[in-house]
């Protein structure tokens, strides 16, 4: 095992403060055989563990249980899911390979780690699928029974790696996996298929041994989740504890780990992913409004855990209606928000494309609807499981006709709780359409939420139009001075009836104008109570303030940037981070912000779409880098690109792509 | 909610904005009709709301002195979905064209009353493209020539009423612009409907499409080509009666036949509300190219849950079942799954 830590972490101190809970030794961390061999127990402050199988093989699962498992020990974690767009990909093959990587730590983190300790490879597939991301040194247990020639030959290895010396740089652990669970379980009356199904918790004992986690809460998730199966409660607790007792008793395995708790800031906490956080984040919306939600959704990948989640929370008097269509979808949401509801819809890119004239609608309505892009990497059906950020000039740019809306993303998976309330908080104010930029990553990513107190969130209540507001009159597009915004004026309010449309409206009255001042005035007003939207300033992360180089972000790339930048920092070179939530508008300070810095670097997950924005609007020559591949950067990446640009050694390959395209 | 007793007349149903049709436009029937008809619902005009899409037949909401939204193309009875659903307090009417309901709009239009959203939907249908000047449409028959198709149409048209019938529609009726008094009685009984009420209007485009219910209106002709739908009453039709609708001789459906040759107990007695869509289907499927036999009035008026109130029990449950106040469930959700402290 090596001891890698994320350099630059922190003050050293506190690393060796003991945590809270003072370690591991919890009562439901106790073997389970207290006449087991002692182990030589060695302390640690980070791991990264990735449990890869086949589709079928449970590993989302085995890795959710393992992070709950950690979460209750207070260590800090990041996740990341990955996974293939196929439910069940033909079986032992590459592109069957599903994976869960966990990192946690005994300090702050912000990734989920570029590299992992520790491989659990569940069949021939996972090893060869994950085994190039390994450092030498690391941890790799493999499931033997599946190193079959068989099984070998479909990934096309010519000799089996377990016996050719080609893991040498290893420490690898053979465990003949599903034989020793059928046999732990033989005693139990569980068919041999259940029992060759329950190895995953034979594997996730074994790690929770390893790693001395508690396992109280697995123990209670596995009753739960088959609570009309008794017999498969049996097998698969059966199988935990077989696994678990294996690593208290084998030889093979002489160290046990402990990982202290990370000192973070008092309060409760739970594990959440970004479309959990953002279904919350919906219904404090909606509670702290006062206002029904509607969500309109059509399932989509991988937005639609969020229709799942939100169609279990009726008693918030949340109506979640699953459309016939993405338009469908939208079309409702505005029609809900017409009459008085806070209108929703859920979807990822290509819903976002045919929801366009729907949302240029509700922009010439000037009423209130959430719109939430879980992007995806496109175009067209692209790579549905995997992340990517190349939606942005969809959401500033896409739709017809002038039709500027507000924009914000979430830069981390607790972080989509509070941009849901804000992007909730903008559509009810400025009665307009805002566009919530989540990922991939960020939405099936998780890590630690510290849970906030329902009175200290924001007060989203909004004022009803309920009478005239000319005199004798009423005029639906009269406007507030201070927000721009033109009263909500909702059907059932005698006195207000009104028509509104998607054709030009004259200013004020709201009746059809052709008139072509009227239109320009329109278009520019418009585009002006988006623009005077109040949005918080940009911060600027630079502890030294002496770096000469900005790294500008948005989105979910915030945690790699960040863990880039520490390690930067602790190497002695300055640099400064920024990152953004609102898209449009842009924050009011940015243009200062940028002009203060010799150079600024502007890493995306798409081919620089953000920097053209940045150049365009503030005549910056700022620096993309860019990647698609459908997964997060890593920090060491980021860190070797951001140690060139602060050297002075540009990276001109990306300056000419920008000059070339740009 | 308790109605609020409102004695109000057709001029309360105008707006102050000027109405632009084409001179001659069968839509000012329908729109002096509707507008007449209006004040015997008895309901506010703030709680009624007209939602249309894109049409020459989707202007209407800017006539009625109501609520109402002049939305996008084909996507009315989705927003109307919405609307309804989150207000059942609200009467909401769709207006909507052949192009705009069966073309671009197919798809909501039959999810809408599949699941029998409680909309009213007016259906428009002069089987032209009128606002765009005179394509074929969805409804134009096979053969016609316009703009598009100068060498006439290849497409077969969709019959609205059978495929609102497809959908399983609880309420489907037909009416023609120019018979006031057979509208308003339509107009009524979907008024009166819970659930979807698709009402296929045929209306007459002057400019684009002129004449093409001519054999339905014209007093020569109406009465041997329209067979009208009165529940209860046996189907006989012609001026002298001298036609009736009878189920075909081992077949599945209905046929037109001469009154004489028929029993009189084998002259199908109209029934609007029975269970199965496949009688009215029947009925749908008896006009011919040339107009004849066509069937106005109601032809299927079925008890059926509505989308909205099955909705609105499932909101009304879980909400009456709560516990604590909406802030304290909230509180309690977020602590929901495994949870832990740091001091």
């Amino acid at each position: 095992m090596t001891e890698q830590k994320e350099s630059g972490q922190l003050t050293p101190g506190l690393r060796d403060e003991p945590g809270p809970l003072g370690g591991p030794g919890q009562s439901a961390a106790t073997p389970l055989d207290p006449d087991g061999p002692a182990k030589r127990v060695e302390r640690l402050d980070r791991v990264i563990i990735r449990f890869a199988g086949d589709s079928g093989d449970g590993m989302q699962l085995t890795g959710d249980r393992f992070t709950s498992e950690t979460a209750q020990l207070g260590n800090d974690i990041s996740t990341l899911p990955n996974f293939p767009a196929e439910i069940r990909a033909p079986a032992g093959t590459l592109p069957g390979v599903s994976s869960f990587q966990v990192h946690f730590a005994d300090y702050d983190i912000l990734t989920p780690g570029d590299s992992p300790n520790v491989l659990v490879a569940m069949n021939p597939a996972a090893l060869k699928a994950n085994v190039g991301d390994l450092p030498a040194g690391a941890t790799v247990i493999v499931n033997t029974d599946e190193f079959t020639p068989r099984n070998l030959k479909k990934v096309g290895y010519a000799a089996n790696p377990l016996e050719d010396g080609s893991l040498d740089a290893y420490a690898v652990h053979p465990v003949a996996l599903a034989s020793m669970t059928i046999g732990a379980l033989a005693v139990h009356e569980v068919s041999k298929k259940d029992a060759e199904r329950a190895k995953n918790m034979f594997a996730l004992g074994l790690l929770s041994w390893m790693y001395s986690r508690p396992y109280d809460s697995t123990m209670r998730f596995l009753e739960k989740k088959f609570a009309k199966r008794p017999d498969l409660v049996t097998a698969n607790v059966a199988a935990f504890k077989a696994g678990w007792n294996y690593g208290e008793t084998a030889e093979a395995f002489a160290v046990r780990y402990e990982i202290a708790p990370a000192t973070m800031p008092a309060g409760d906490y739970r594990n959440i992913t970004g479309n959990g956080a953002l279904a919350l984040g919906l219904v404090a919306a909606t509670v702290r409004s006062g206002l029904p939600m509607f969500l309109g959704a059509y399932p989509i990948t991988p937005a639609s855990d969020i229709l799942h989640e939100l169609s279990k929370h009726k008693r918030f008097g949340i109506v979640t209606m699953q459309a016939e269509d993405e338009i469908a979808a939208v079309g409702a949401a505005v029609g809900a928000s017409y009459g008085g509801s806070l209108g929703v819809t859920t979807t990822s890119g290509p819903g976002v494309a045919l929801k366009g004239e729907t949302i240029s609608l509700a922009i010439m309505l000037e009423l209130p609807l959430v719109v939430i892009d879980v992007q995806r990497a496109g175009p067209s059906t692209g790579l549905p499981t995997k992340t990517e950020q190349a939606d942005l000039n969809m959401a500033l740019f896409g739709r017809h006709g002038e039709a500027p809306l507000a924009v914000i993303a979430p830069r981390s998976p607790a972080d989509c709780f509070d941009a849901a309330i804000e992007a909730a908080r903008i559509a009810l104010t400025y009665r307009t359409p805002v566009m919530l930029l989540s990922d991939n990553y960020v939405a099936n990513g998780s890590e630690p939420w510290r849970l906030p107190d329902v009175a200290d969130l924001p007060d989203l209540r909004v004022d009803f139009a309920t009478g005239p507001n000319e005199g004798e009159k009423f005029l639906p597009y009269l406007r507030d001075p201070q927000t721009l915004a033109r009263p909500w004026a909702v059907p059932g309010t005698p006195g207000l009836e009104h028509r509104i449309g998607g054709l030009e409206k004259a200013d004020r009255t709201g009746d059809i104008s052709y008139d072509p001042a009227n239109h320009d005035h329109m278009v520019r007003i418009r585009a002006a109570r988006i623009a005077a939207i109040p949005v918080p300033d940009v911060e600027v992360e630079d502890p030294a303030g002496a770096a000469r180089v900005l790294v500008l972000g948005w989105g979910s790339t915030y945690g790699p940037i960040g863990a880039a930048c520490r390690t930067l920092r602790q190497r002695g070179l300055d640099i400064a981070q920024a990152h953004l939530r609102h898209l449009s508008p842009l924050p009011a300070n940015l243009g200062d912000v940028l002009a203060g810095y010799e150079r600024v670097v502007i890493p995306e997950m798409n081919l620089g779409q953000l920097a053209h924005v940045i150049r365009a609007r503030y005549l910056v020559d700022a620096i993309p880098y860019n990647q698609v591949r459908g997964l997060p950067f890593t920090a060491a990446e980021l860190e070797s690109m951001l140690t060139g640009v602060v050297s002075g050694v540009l990276p001109e390959t990306y300056r000419e792509e920008v000059v070339n395209n740009g | 909610m308790a109605e609020i007793p409102v004695k109000l007349t057709q001029k309360d149903f105008k707006s102050d904005q000027e109405v632009r049709w084409c001179p001659g436009c069968g839509d000012y029937a329908i729109l002096a009709a509707l507008q007449g008809f209006m004040p015997e619902l008895g309901i506010p005009r703030e709680r009624i709301v007209f939602v249309s899409g894109i049409g020459c037949s989707s202007r209407f909401p800017y006539y009625m002195n109501t609520y109402g939204m002049h939305s996008i193309h084909g996507r009315a009875p989705a927003i109307a979905t919405g609307l309804s659903v989150s207000r059942p307090d609200l009467a909401v009417w769709v207006v909507t064209g052949d192009g705009d309901a069966l073309s671009i709009g197919g798809n909501h239009l039959i999810h809408a009353l599949r699941r029998n959203v409680n909309l009213k939907i007016l259906l428009f249908n002069n089987r032209i493209y009128g606002l765009t000047k005179g394509q074929y449409s969805p409804t134009s028959e096979l053969g016609k020539i316009t703009k598009s198709t100068p060498s006439g149409s290849t497409d077969s048209p969709f019959n609205p009423v059978s495929l609102a019938l497809g959908a399983e529609a609880s309420f489907v009726a037909r009416t023609i612009d120019s018979d006031r008094k057979h509208l308003q009685s339509v107009l009524r009984a979907a008024a009166e409907h819970e659930g979807s009420a698709l009402v296929e209007i045929y209306q007459n485009c002057n400019i684009f499409n002129d004449g093409a219910f001519d054999q339905l209106k014209d007093a020569d002709t109406r009465d041997d080509y329209l067979i009208r739908l009165e529940h209860g009453q046996p189907l006989t039709f012609g001026h002298e009666g001298q036609w009736c609708v009878a189920r075909t001789a081992g077949g599945f459906g209905l046929e037109v036949r001469p009154t004489e040759a028929v029993a009189a107990t084998d002259i199908v007695t109209h029934d609007v509300t029975i269970a199965d869509p496949s009688y009215a289907f029947a009925l749908s499927r008896l006009p011919q190219p040339d107009l004849r036999n066509t069937p106005i009035g109601v032809f299927r008026s079925a008890a059926r849950p509505t989308y909205d109130r099955l909705v609105t029990e499932q909101i009304d449950h879980a909400v009456t079942g709560r516990n604590a106040t909406p802030e304290d469930e909230l509180a309690a959700l977020l602590r929901s799954g495994d949870t832990w402290t740091i001091n």
